[in-house]
């Protein structure tokens, strides 16, 4: 049975419909597309939730905050706390850490421009629903495209998302090393993606969904496809 | 009527624009009409000094569905689709206010295209500035830069490419073209016509405010002094009204409930009643309470020619009013019914149940057109065509390669993309950067094949010989769109000159629309489109820019998976060059850069075998043979090859002795910007195959060198001795890295 999840469309997502054509078309899931608003109500019975990427309300206030408040997102938490699966990419991500699943902050990008480029994202832990395929160490290529996506945490938050294991992917070089020039947007620790402690909440900046087909790739690049397929492994370990 | 009237001397129009006004009414004007007229009347409106010269362009063509006079050009690219493209200048504003001027020039070049009934999927970008060394041009292009990327970001639309070219001419005025492109089903073409009196008009998304009261005109006259006190003409965008807006009226075209669609760009209300009316044969009323206010004190007039920004204008069926609502409501989209369609032929505005315009609508769109002298610039009698540089001792070229790479208008523009999406839609195969055009595919419309845009200019060319560097911006585009494996079908223009009023300026603009159309003749290209902006000019110090058309050619791959872009791919390919080098040097970067000088012969495009050239590169990249692809224009030979280098990470050894060239002279062979050039690259096996396709027409094709694996530029005269050798690494990093550190103040 192929996987079933919906992605809820917020005011101002811009990459919803590029996480369905990724989802369905290249992985050949079965994927809704909801409005916010109508997906309050059909939220149950999905494998997983989708949070995709754009800019909700218009960035406004701060990325994210506004969805983090929307009544769709009270649901969402529920859910997630139930064990689901809740993913979110960019400004999905965003609306995570606002919404208080995952911790931490995203504040605008150090050089203060926004940024799109491919980078390397290092696996640093496998035990999330989105990297359970790779091997930690593992390099894949997946671009990113925001001007709000500096990770930041206090000191003690940090010690604990790194003794707990939830940093989920770093930005690296060619050689692996997470170097200054690597991280696109100054994330303290070059942190590009984290986890909530159970592993079943994950956000990210960069965009797999970007990077599940080699003709759109300058590299071509499909290590996109990992994470989803991790999230099928996840539903086929349980 | 009861509203107050103007009188005659007080309005703002020629002798022969109020004779035309009227000879149609016979009665004073109130206000409101007052205000309509002169603003529909503007140059940026009515064309009226560009009109009589237009009709050069070649508009027909097989794949033509609209061409010049709708919001945008729609050409018909098989498999039941079509292709919806725009171009369109936002210099005035963005002179005053670059970040808001740029974004709401993105803003507007969106609708064009959603007004057409197609999803918007590719932006291009086009920036004219002055030295960029220069304060005033760093803050401009770094303005302009965030107002395109922030409203583009935000709006969720890919970036497809442009170009940049700096020029003391620019430094007042600056040039800001903004262009749009995007696809859709044939059969869900939307027109900006009004056919049926009693259908209802719908005005869809932002309130009406006092910002861009006049843009129109704004724009149509000479930037001075006291053109700060114009900044209230320039608008304010919102790309997150945008977006809703435009994936509301996505939905409601598929829903079937809309019979007439038009944006509001220049003119605002006054452009959307009267061209719709016009267009479709009927009449327009509307009431001016209906609208909603951002300023409750607005004056009607105000109201109806503020340029406010995110609005649309929807003709409606009265029984198709609820489903059309309840679209707009998902979206939380403000929206209110205006008025209906009548069979009047006028444009009627009433408020407050009394009648505040009462015109014709075809005295709105069609104001008579103006009559423009033409005389020949005393600029170029000073001009030595026949100038040649003196040549360069052996010793002097590293040197002059150089500099070369590091000058403004050839290093990297990397500093500008990264600032843009060039991935949202999953559209892009061949991203900014990596091809001399950007490739999209359309998977998305279940269609294999894809579509290849670019914007091309080269105002120095168009300064200098105005005929030939308006065909020469043309041949360069199409150039640009073959060498990534497209066929060229259809061109959109922006033509950007100074003041038409002075007949030497106009001369350059007449012999740039010939060139273009001359080109686009003998490549067999319609014109689908245009924007003309004049005024572009600098009275305190009468400088004009220099002509400036920016072209927008597109172009269309069968198969999307054949596309090329211009990296080396492997040591020990073979580098081909097609076309012959002509002692062609003036308007060159290496006749400015290096000599300073503006003689020189400028490259003439050759008529006669530009379409053979063109199609012929496009084959040979459908074959599958060539591995990469890059035409030679500004910098010449040595430029295409090093940024081919640049890009592959991978050196060269190339000797010029097999360059085919009229002369043997070093510099030329390096330098000449000739038009009809490419470089491509193949695997040693296939080198003989591609030079017989060229050779059937009798084109010149020449293996030139090879690939190799050291990163290492050098290039041999014909007795084996090396001219040029240099790191590739050195070179990359300044051409690479200058315009980063200009903008961020490390230099």
């Amino acid at each position: 049975m192929p996987m079933r999840v919906i992605v809820i469309q917020f005011s101002g997502s811009t990459c919803d419909r590029d996480l369905v054509s990724a989802m369905k078309d290249v992985m050949g899931w079965e994927v809704d597309l909801v409005w916010y608003n109508n997906a309050l109500k059909h939220l149950e019975g999905y494998d997983a939730i989708f949070l995709p990427g754009g800019f909700t309300y218009g960035d406004h206030l701060r990325a994210g905050i506004i969805a983090a408040y929307t009544p769709v997102m009270k649901k969402v938490k529920n859910l997630a706390n139930e064990g689901l699966p809740v993913l979110g990419i960019c400004n999905g991500f965003q609306i995570l850490v606002e919404s208080g699943l995952l911790p931490g902050a995203l504040i605008g990008n150090d050089t203060l421009r926004f940024s799109c480029k491919w980078t390397n994202l290092r696996i640093e832990t496998t035990r999330s629903a989105a990297t359970n395929i790779a091997n930690k160490g593992d390099i894949w290529r997946v671009p990113v495209a925001h001007g709000e996506g500096r990770y930041f945490l206090d000191e003690k938050g940090l010690k604990d998302l790194n003794e707990n294991d939830q940093v989920v992917w770093r930005y690296v070089n060619d050689n692996g090393e997470t170097t200054k020039v690597a991280n696109p947007n100054g994330s303290i620790e070059n942190i590009a993606g984290i986890c909530n402690l159970e592993g079943n909440v994950v956000g990210l900046m960069p965009h797999p969904e970007r990077a599940t087909e080699a003709i759109i790739s300058p590299w071509g690049s499909e290590h996109g496809k990992f994470f989803f397929q991790s999230l099928e492994n996840y539903f086929g370990g349980r | 009527m009861t509203e107050k009237t103007i009188s005659k001397d007080k309005i703002n129009l020629t002798k022969e624009e109020k004779e035309a006004v009227y000879k149609a009414i016979k009665r004073d004007l109130t206000i409101p009409e007052a205000a309509m007229l002169e603003v529909m009347n503007s140059e940026h409106c009515s064309y009226k000094s560009s009109r009589p010269v237009l009709p050069k362009l070649p508009t027909k063509g097989p794949r033509v569905i609209c061409g010049p006079g709708e919001d945008a050009g729609v050409v018909d690219i098989g498999d039941g689709l079509a292709l919806v493209f725009k171009l369109e200048s936002h210099n005035h504003p963005s002179a005053l206010d670059p970040f808001n001027g740029a974004a709401t020039g993105i803003g507007g070049i969106i609708r064009d295209i959603l007004c057409m009934g197609a999803r918007p999927i590719g932006l291009l970008d086009s920036f004219r500035l002055g030295g960029l060394s220069d304060p005033h041009t760093k803050w401009l292009l770094k303005w302009v830069t965030k107002g395109v990327g922030d409203y583009g970001n935000c709006v969720g639309i890919a970036n497809a490419g442009g170009d940049i070219e700096f020029d003391p001419s620019f430094q007042i005025n600056c040039l800001i073209n903004v262009g749009c492109f995007g696809v859709m089903r044939k059969d869900e073409l939307a027109l900006s016509r009004a056919t049926t009196p009693g259908n209802k008009l719908i005005l869809l998304g932002g309130s009406t405010g006092r910002d861009g009261i006049g843009g129109a005109s704004f724009a149509s006259k000479n930037i001075t002094e006291e053109s700060e006190s114009d900044r209230g003409a320039v608008q304010i965008g919102d790309p997150y009204m945008k977006k809703l807006i435009i994936e509301a009226t996505l939905e409601a075209i598929k829903a079937g409930v809309v019979d007439g669609l038009k944006d509001l760009g220049a003119a605002g209300v006054t452009c959307s009643i009267s061209e719709t009316a016009d267009a479709g044969g009927t009449g327009t009323e509307i009431k001016l309470e209906n609208m909603r206010l951002r300023e409750s004190d607005m004056e009607p007039w105000e109201i109806l020619v503020s340029e406010s920004q995110e609005r649309m204008f929807f003709v409606v069926k009265p029984e198709n009013v609820k489903k059309i609502s309840e679209i707009f409501d998902k979206y939380e989209l403000p929206y209110e019914i205006l008025g209906e369609v009548t069979d009047t032929g006028k444009c009627v505005v009433k408020y407050n149940d009394q009648i505040i315009v009462d015109l014709p609508a075809h005295l709105l769109t069609k104001p008579p057109a103006a009559d423009r002298k033409a005389s020949y610039p005393k600029y170029l009698n000073k001009l030595n065509r026949k100038w040649l540089p003196k040549e360069p001792k052996t010793n002097e070229l590293n040197d002059i390669c150089r500099k070369i790479m590091a000058s403004d208008n050839i290093i990297s523009r990397e500093w500008v993309y990264r600032q843009y999406d060039t991935e949202v839609g999953l559209h892009s195969t061949v991203k900014s950067g990596y091809g001399d055009a950007g490739v999209f595919r359309l998977s998305e419309f279940d269609s294999k094949k894809g579509v290849a845009v670019t914007f091309d200019g080269n105002s120095h060319q168009c300064y200098l010989d105005p005929y030939y560097g308006g065909a020469g911006v043309m041949m360069e585009a199409c150039s640009n769109v073959a060498a990534v494996g497209a066929e060229p079908i259809a061109m959109t223009d922006c033509l950007n000159f100074g003041n038409p009023e002075h007949p030497q300026v106009f001369w350059t603009f007449e012999k740039v629309v010939e060139g273009l159309a001359d080109a686009s003749k003998a490549l067999g290209i319609p014109c689908v489109g245009g924007n003309v902006s004049f005024y572009n000019h600098d009275e305190v110090n009468d400088v004009a820019v220099k002509p400036s058309p920016v072209i927008f050619v597109a172009g269309l791959l069968e198969d999307v998976t054949k596309a090329v872009n211009y990296s080396f791919k492997a040591p020990d390919e073979y580098i081909i060059l097609i076309g012959e080098t002509k002692a062609e040097i003036g308007g060159s970067e290496f006749a400015k850069v290096i000599h300073k000088s503006n003689n020189g012969q400028v490259p003439k495009v050759d008529f006669a075998n530009a379409k053979t050239i063109i199609s012929k590169v496009v084959n040979t990249i459908k074959s599958g043979l060539a591995t990469a692809c890059h035409d030679i224009s500004k910098g010449g030979l040595f430029v295409a090859l090093t940024e081919m280098a640049m890009n592959g990470d991978l050196g060269y050894e190339i000797n010029l002795k097999r360059v085919p060239s009229e002369t043997e002279r070093v510099d030329i062979k390096l330098f000449s910007e000739s038009y009809g050039r490419f470089l491509i690259t193949a695997k040693a096996e296939d080198v003989e195959k591609i030079i017989a396709i060229f050779a059937e027409e009798e084109i010149p094709a020449s293996f030139i060198g090879k690939v190799t694996k050291k990163k290492k530029l050098q290039i041999e005269n014909s007795n084996n001795e090396i001219l040029i050798d240099l790191p590739l690494n050195e070179i990359k990093q300044t051409w690479k890295m200058r315009m980063e550190e200009e903008m961020e103040g490390k230099k």
